[in-house]
């Protein structure tokens, strides 16, 4: 058994768990935030991608050790109170998703790929960016088109603030 | 996954003292090879010891003539590297096509040397470059390193700290993936050297993992142009087959490969 801590959408977390715990088990587990998912459990498919100190990573592949001290946003923590993130908000007008299963992975890759590339994203990038995010329903076309969205949106609430 | 301890130590030292206590220690990375396994039970050990955080197994160092990458430096990292993309533009390359942005956040060079998966990227310019895998014992040159499938000239217990790699005259590499794993289903790594040798190296391809390709080196070394592999064969002998693939569309994939590698060195 370990104590780690680290804070989960902005708030402190401190937990008991065993060694073997990883990231995405302490998160549905422990803290009962099953928006993230697990897809493949084998690395491949990004349902289970969260955001660890600002970077998009797969939190099945994450020991909760590796995350002591980390700073970790999942799916639950981006929006503000009842208004979606840009990022959501692109995926519900673009009928960005179909079963639903895949999207908090894609989400969360999404906003770290706006994050690096910025506005200037063209459909290329955000096929080959979206590699590590498997969407079983193959509905690939309309997320990217909210990605791009997105894209443009977050720019502009940037520049907002 | 079987139970485990985890240990984050502060120095590579630390780390060793550590992997003699545990009965049946392991190093920890990037952990992109490591607990994937041990989440299907395929490895239980005693201990892992995570070394991906300590200061002096990360970083980036060009001279004019060798680049030096860090054992713990993430792929991220190298991707963003401008030292790496003005002295050896074919190692940016490989690792753009490496896993995917998640994977490599945490993926690291030294994991991906030490581990030598038979599909794995690096093994293939490690070979081609000739480089050298320094560890915190000694330097082992790469034709001493690469022992067949998982297998690598380290001790147990010994940690790679960098990799240098000399500067080449040219390289390139050119991978065709599997479309799930993004492991090379087969890719290809030529290098011309400064010293003029050239040296061809697939991966993905061979029972034994990371290979010269010494019928390509030859081609090359009498005319550097992607035009002189087209009247060569492959041999199927020894080459992967599974259901991603035949061993004689392996061999096939050899020579375009390289044709493509030599096209992208220029």
């Amino acid at each position: 058994m370990a104590n780690v801590q680290l804070t989960v959408n902005g708030k402190a977390v401190s937990a008991d768990v065993e060694d073997r715990t990883l990231l995405v088990q302490l998160l549905r587990d422990h803290l009962g935030l099953t928006g993230t998912h697990v897809g493949c459990d084998t690395s491949q498919c990004g349902a289970c991608i969260v955001h660890i100190d600002g970077r998009a990573v797969k939190s099945c592949t994450t020991l909760v050790g590796q995350v002591d001290g980390a700073n970790i946003t999942t799916i639950e923590g981006i929006s503000k109170g009842d208004e979606l993130h840009p990022m959501q908000a692109a995926f519900r007008d673009n009928h960005g998703l179909q079963c639903g299963y895949c999207t908090p992975g894609m989400i969360m890759s999404a906003i770290d790929i706006v994050n690096r590339y910025g506005a200037d994203l063209d459909e290329d990038t955000v096929r080959h960016e979206l590699e590590g995010n498997i969407c079983r329903c193959t509905g690939y076309h309309n997320i990217v088109k909210s990605v791009l969205d997105a894209a443009s949106r977050m720019k502009l609430s940037i520049a907002a603030e | 996954m079987y139970s485990t301890t985890y240990h984050r130590p502060a120095t590579v030292d630390e780390a060793v003292a550590l992997f003699a206590k545990g009965s049946d220690a392991k190093y920890l990375a990037g952990g992109h090879t490591l607990l994937p396994v041990m989440k299907q039970r395929l490895a239980a050990p005693s201990d892992v010891i995570d070394i991906a955080r300590i200061p002096t197994l990360i970083g980036i160092e060009a001279s004019s003539e060798t680049l030096t990458i860090k054992a713990a430096t993430t792929y991220f990292d190298i991707l963003s590297s401008a030292d790496v993309k003005r002295t050896i533009p074919a190692i940016a390359h490989l690792t753009s096509v490496l896993g995917d942005p998640a994977v490599r956040y945490r993926g690291t060079i030294g994991g991906s040397v030490a581990t030598n998966d038979p599909t794995a990227d690096y093994p293939a310019a490690v070979l081609a470059l000739n480089a050298t895998v320094k560890t915190n014992r000694r330097e082992i040159p790469a034709d001493a390193f690469f022992q067949g499938l998982f297998t690598t000239a380290l001790e147990n217990d010994e940690i790679i700290t960098a990799i240098a790699f000399p500067i080449p005259e040219k390289a390139g590499y050119a991978k065709m993936r599997n479309p799930a794993s993004r492991f090379a289903l087969t890719a290809v790594f030529v290098a011309k050297l400064k010293s003029g040798e050239i040296r061809v190296t697939a991966t993905g391809a061979s029972q034994d993992g990371v290979m010269r390709v010494p019928v390509i080196e030859q081609a090359l070394a009498a005319n550097w142009s992607a035009a002189a592999l087209e009247g060569i064969t492959i041999s199927e002998e020894g080459l992967m087959a599974d259901i991603h693939g035949t061993s004689d569309y392996r061999a096939n994939l050899i020579k375009v490969m390289a044709q493509r590698a030599v096209a992208a060195a220029g």
